[in-house]
């Protein structure tokens, strides 16, 4: 049995603006993503790639096309449904980290299980435990301020993945670090994918980076332009349907 | 949830403790300036209150001239006479006692001590209309009252610079230049209306007084008790008809007399003590909607600020409500604790001022909670604008907000 991929935009396009001063952000891109795929999307600025990583992100919907998610049409559901959407299947890594100044790293781990309505000891416990797999429970009570780049990073991805969700998405992780924290970032990213089966989309500007993935996407002028799967082209083995 | 972010709004606040007072002090100085005035001016009322009750209840006085005084410039309007004082009390329905008064300054003498009084002569029905017990002795009998006997009831003040602990019943005092016995000691009253002190007072028989001290059969005031049964009012237009009838005053021309209700100073004290509450209110509102818009202020300004978290927040997804929620509960919060702290420095203040001033200290337990029910309807009112503005935030733009 053949399972119908995880993430699929069908004919996508976003336009900004009205009238003359319109622009045509995406114009009309189909893409898979399969359960446990480790997508790098990769494209010069102005390409695409951040406006379909927000529609990937369920932060934007389409101006028009189809992308479902689960089988669920997330064009069609309103701001709080894709709330939710995102409360239950996504985290969220960016590249300048987004903590929460003078909270500690406890606090910030916590944050999306807030809004689950955890009780205060479930929210301790499984934030200390995502601490523990990004390598940083012993620094659960630094704010960021005390943190270095690399570390508060490593607390941005616990607070991603501690509810454990299907898809990570990460914009640039690696883009305010120095090679060495870079690689350790995705060596740990890469770990997620592995052990955990966490699906994830990455957009990088790093050909070193993208090397850490499995699937690589490049977008240009708004258009997918290739699609590279373990170092192959799209389509050069069986295609999942 | 609302639990969770009422201790996330706490968190918040303590972060900027500083600012989170400063936004707060607004409502602070309103609260506390009101309850403060409230209590205060409750105390003072109840204060006031109490000595126009000590003036008797359902009581006349009628006096010649117009107002307080007996008017200044033309004419000075002529006194009563005994004649008015059994007219009234013959002719009007509804009186229970008519007691003539003539007051006049003196020096009572006895031994070494002097102490300078009032004597009031008046008649008996004076202590049925005053309701005034004797803790010793008797009052003037008619006999005693028709010939003018040398017979005096003393208050307790005169009692004690007189006689200090003696028993002054049966003892002799002078007054000016005749000599006087004391058969009877009032209770003692306090303070009047007036501030003046109700005790310090002689009653002597009125034709002593008048043949003694005053040199004339005039009556300078009428005191009337009115029946519970009958309204003061009508009581009170029927005397005036009378009055006027009895000193010739035709039709058109104003009373040379006056007729004071002793309800109507508590009616307007009352009057006076709400239109004080009306302006207190007045002030509240302006002082909590000042205070109201520095919470909005800074909300605003705190919104702006936290741009990027609240991205964050709808990425990890919080559902706009909740976003709302958080900002609205955090201006609430900060309302609350401003009237809170505005509760506590009214206390303060009130508990400490009140000795100062001469009133007692009432607690008044609505004001405090109108006060604090109305802080947090300023922040909710307030708050919500921003919070709103918060909630509507594009998580795209929020997070790429700098």
């Amino acid at each position: 049995m053949v399972r119908p991929p995880l993430i699929s935009l069908r004919g996508v396009t976003k336009t900004f603006g009205e009238g003359p001063a319109a622009f045509q952000a995406l114009k009309g891109v189909d893409l898979d993503v399969e359960q446990g795929d480790f997508v790098a999307v990769m494209g010069p600025s102005g390409s695409g790639k951040s406006t379909t990583m927000n529609i990937l992100g369920c932060l934007d919907v389409p101006t028009s096309g189809a992308f479902t998610f689960h089988g669920v049409h997330v064009e069609q559901l309103d701001r709080d449904q894709r709330a939710l959407l995102r409360r239950k299947y996504l985290g969220f890594v960016f590249q300048g980290f987004n903590l929460l100044a003078r909270t500690t790293a406890l606090e910030n781990v916590e944050l999306p299980l807030l809004y689950r309505g955890e009780s205060k000891s479930a929210r301790h416990e499984a934030a200390l435990e995502a601490l523990d797999q990004v390598g940083l429970k012993d620094w659960w009570d630094h704010t960021p301020a005390e943190l270095s780049g690399g570390q508060q990073q490593r607390v941005a991805i616990a607070r991603a993945i501690v509810t454990r969700p299907d898809v990570l998405l990460a914009d640039e992780p690696t883009g305010n670090l120095d090679t060495e924290r870079s690689i350790e970032i995705m060596q740990l990213l890469t770990d997620l994918n592995r052990k955990s089966g966490i699906t994830i989309l990455m957009v990088t500007h790093e050909q070193e980076m993208a090397a850490f993935a499995r699937t690589v996407i490049h977008f240009r002028d708004g258009l997918v332009e290739q699609h590279i799967r373990n170092g192959l082209p799209h389509g050069s083995e069986p295609a999942p349907c | 949830m609302l639990g969770t972010t009422i201790v996330l709004a706490i968190r918040e606040i303590r972060r900027h403790i500083l600012r989170s007072f400063l936004t707060i002090l607004g409502i602070v100085i309103g609260v506390s300036a009101v309850v403060t005035m409230v209590t205060l001016g409750n105390g003072a009322t109840a204060a006031v209150q109490e000595q126009i009750s000590s003036l008797g209840a359902n009581i006349l006085q009628i006096r010649p001239g117009q107002g307080f005084g007996r008017g200044g410039g033309g004419p000075r309007p002529p006194d009563f006479k005994m004649a008015d004082v059994n007219a009234i009390a013959q002719q009007i329905a509804g009186v229970k006692a008519v007691a003539p008064q003539v007051q006049s300054s003196t020096i009572a003498v006895r031994n070494a001590a002097n102490w300078s009084t009032t004597v009031n002569g008046t008649t008996s029905a004076y202590f049925a209309a005053q309701q005034w017990e004797l803790t010793a002795g008797r009052i003037f009998n008619a006999a005693e009252e028709q010939a003018g006997k040398s017979v005096c009831i003393i208050g307790n003040t005169v009692r004690t610079n007189l006689f200090s602990r003696d028993d002054p019943v049966g003892e002799r005092f002078r007054i000016n230049d005749f000599s006087c016995e004391v058969i009877g000691v009032l209770s003692a009253r306090g303070q009047g209306g007036f501030g003046n002190d109700q005790d310090d007072v002689v009653i002597a028989p009125i034709k002593l007084a008048q043949r003694r001290l005053e040199g004339n059969q005039d009556v300078e005031s009428i005191t009337v008790a009115v029946d519970d049964h009958f309204e003061t009012s009508a009581v009170q237009s029927s005397i005036e008809k009378l009055l006027r009838e009895r000193r010739h005053i035709s039709g058109g021309k104003q009373d040379d007399f006056n007729i004071f209700d002793t309800k109507q100073i508590s009616d307007t004290l009352q009057g006076t003590t709400q239109i004080l509450t009306a302006l207190l209110g007045a002030v509240a509102a302006v002082s909590l909607l000042v205070g109201g818009i520095g919470i909005m202020n800074i909300m605003l300004v705190s919104v702006t600020e936290r741009t990027r978290e609240i991205g964050i927040r709808l990425a990890i997804g919080a559902v706009a409500r909740e976003v709302l929620l958080q900002f609205l509960v955090e201006a609430v919060v900060l309302a609350c604790l401003g009237g809170l702290l505005g509760i506590l420095i009214a206390l303060v203040a009130s508990i400490v001022v009140a000795p100062i001033i001469q009133v007692p200290f009432a607690f008044d337990w609505q004001i405090n909670l109108l006060a604090f029910v109305f802080s947090a309807a300023i922040g909710v009112i307030f708050g919500f604008f921003p919070a709103q503005r918060a909630a509507s935030l594009n998580p795209i733009d929020a997070l790429r907000h700098e």
